[in-house]
């Protein structure tokens, strides 16, 4: 049996709110397989945003194992935790997140500045993602501000796969979107799946659960197996 | 081309460029600070280096030369001892003279001035001559001094006269300035046997010696060398460095300027505060881009490194532009207060310029270490969250 792409084991974290400690993941345990199509459910407040953050290693659980590719996260710095996003994760925001300074392009590019890229190498890719992100190429040199949220989101999508990373996270990837706009997005993250990419999304909306193979409900921090 | 702008091969320095301009308004008030603060620096120093330069110009001497004279209760400096003297290593030339302070009278007109007994070799490492020649030897012509020949209204061929003699005029020197060793323009120079003619009561020996060296380095060596020579048992005679006076001149300006620069200073200070200030702010816009960032892979390293280039180029370009407006305006101070620009091109105040340059720059860098520290240092689950 192959290993899991990604593992959570025994993963709680708590939040300290004054006085209160707060349960935002209570002992959740899940395994993704490489080439999984995982939506993540549950209402505000499930934990379902926190978990998505341990996964992309944004963040580091109070207790439990987070096994990215095999490898744990426990311990790694600032640094180290960079270093295991910039090769293994693609982000998708539901804000977009596009840097407004640089151009749809350069933004599908700044992933690769940062794993030291050549400048050839990074154009070319760049240019291969626009395509593959269905972006027509006239899109190149505009701003963020200048295009459609759906166009943006597309960009945001070419930048999250820049670095070739096997696993996707989107978090409320439709959430900015109209329905058209957002199922056309989809669409465009199952292909991308198809093509071998794990992909990760959170969300609240039942409507992506009809991409996705699997499906983890979160309520109230823990894993839901029935009546959520 | 399909691509119209395509990215800087570093994307870095591009980004840095980007943000600066997208804050113009800010980016160019925290410029004008540091304008300000390089021209303030510059200039002080200029002005302070300017004023130095003016006034030790104004000294024939360069001050290479040791004088040996007589030490109190001494008369003279005897042949012995200038024979001692000839011993030191290092030493160019020792010329040995005699002098007294006369009146002299030329047709109408009178004036104080210094006789001199120095042989003509002696006088030609001292002064050149404007017009005619050295008096010869055992004649009783003599050679002016250019304020002599003016304040009489004497010239070649002319008879002056002291005490009841009458000496020829061969020669006039050139102007030569204040100098520390003798003062050439009040002198009249005349021959040995002259000399003794109009001092016949005079004792044997030098009333002092002017010792030039090979080598300047080697000035303070000589005179340590003749004072332990001469003043074995007694203090016989005073040895004494001309570049003294030139240096502890030197010196007060020095201070000046450093003190003059440390009043500019402080407004690089405020310009370094107001870098700071603003990259902070523009740290706290920029949170969430930072947050991004982090998520896609930047480490702590390339956000320091944006956000400290950012503050490079504005330090680079403010310091810049600073340099080049100290330039132009001291040029216009000093040709105003002056008469002589020229000063202003003397490598040593091109140096307080690259020096206000380089203190510009710095202070940006220093201005926007903090910032760019703490940027670097989000938490980018944090920053993602910041609104």
């Amino acid at each position: 049996m192959p290993r899991p792409i990604v593992e959570l084991r025994d993963v709680t974290k708590i939040y300290t709110l004054g006085k209160n400690r707060i349960y935002a993941l209570n002992r959740v345990s899940i395994s993704i397989d490489k080439g999984d199509f995982v939506t993540i459910m549950g209402s505000s407040g499930s934990g379902k945003s926190t978990l998505l953050n341990m996964v992309g290693c944004l963040d580091l659980p109070t207790s439990g194992k987070v096994l990215i590719n095999g490898k744990g996260i426990s311990g790694l710095d600032d640094d180290g935790l960079t270093s295991i996003r910039r090769n293994n994760i693609g982000f998708i925001f539901q804000q977009f997140n596009l840097i407004q300074t640089l151009s749809a392009l350069e933004n599908v590019e700044m992933p690769m500045i940062f794993t030291g890229t050549s400048p050839d190498k990074r154009r070319k890719k760049a240019l291969e993602l626009f395509r593959k992100a269905q972006l027509p190429a006239e899109y190149e040199q505009h701003k963020p501000n200048e295009l459609s949220g759906g166009q943006q989101q597309r960009v945001a999508i070419a930048r999250a796969l820049a670095n070739d990373p096997p696993i996707l996270l989107a978090d409320e990837p439709t959430g900015n979107l109209d329905s058209k706009t957002g199922h056309s997005v989809m669409e465009l993250l199952q292909e991308l799946n198809t093509a071998g990419t794990t992909v990760v999304v959170v969300t609240h909306d039942p409507r992506l659960e009809e991409f996705s193979n699997t499906t983890i409900r979160l309520q109230d921090g823990a894993i839901c197996h029935e009546n959520c | 081309m399909r691509i119209a702008d395509p990215l800087k091969d570093n994307m870095y320095a591009e980004l840095a460029r980007r943000n600066l301009r997208r804050q113009s308004i800010r980016t160019i008030l925290a410029a004008i600070g540091i304008i300000i603060g390089v021209i303030a620096i510059s200039s002080m120093g200029i002005l302070g280096n300017t004023m130095k330069m003016s006034v030790t110009e104004s000294f024939a001497d360069i001050g290479d030369k040791l004088m040996v004279y007589p030490a109190p209760g001494e008369e003279t400096i005897s042949q012995r001892q200038i024979g001692q003297i000839r011993k030191v290593g290092g030493i160019d030339r020792i010329i040995p003279l005699r002098s007294n302070a006369e009146r002299v009278e030329y047709r109408n007109e009178e004036t104080f001035a210094s006789v001199y007994d120095i042989d003509e070799e002696g006088l030609v490492t001292l002064v050149e001559l404007e017009k005619g020649r050295f008096f010869k030897s055992g004649s009783t012509d003599c050679v002016l001094g250019s304020g002599v020949a003016e304040n009489l209204g004497a010239t070649v061929g002319s008879k002056v006269i002291i005490d009841d003699s009458r000496l020829r005029v061969v020669g006039i020197l050139t102007e030569r300035g204040l100098g520390f060793d003798i003062d050439t323009d009040s002198g009249i120079f005349t021959s040995s046997d002259m000399y003794e003619k109009l001092y016949p009561d005079e004792e044997e020996g030098y009333s002092s010696v002017i010792i030039t060296v090979d080598d300047i380095d080697e000035l303070d060596r000589v005179q340590e060398d003749i004072e332990d020579r001469i003043n074995k048992k007694d203090e016989l005679i005073m040895v004494f460095a001309t570049n003294m006076i030139t240096e502890s001149i030197g010196g007060v300006f020095d201070a000046i300027s450093l003190f003059l620069m440390g009043i500019g200073s402080i407004s690089l200070l405020v310009a370094g505060v107001s870098i700071l200030n603003v990259m902070l702010m523009s740290t706290m816009e920029r949170t969430k881009e930072i947050g991004v960032m982090k998520a896609v892979g930047a480490s702590r390293r390339d956000i320091l490194r944006m956000f400290l280039l950012e503050a490079l180029f504005l330090g680079v370009a403010a310091s810049l532009i600073g340099g080049l407006l100290t330039l132009g305006g001291s040029y216009m101070v000093i040709s105003f207060i002056m008469d002589d620009a020229a000063y202003l091109l003397k490598p040593s105040n091109i140096l307080y310029i690259l020096e206000g340059v380089l203190f510009g720059i710095g202070t940006s860098l220093l201005g926007g270490m903090y910032p760019a520290w703490k940027a670097s240092r989000m938490r980018p689950l944090d920053a993602l969250r910041y609104e």
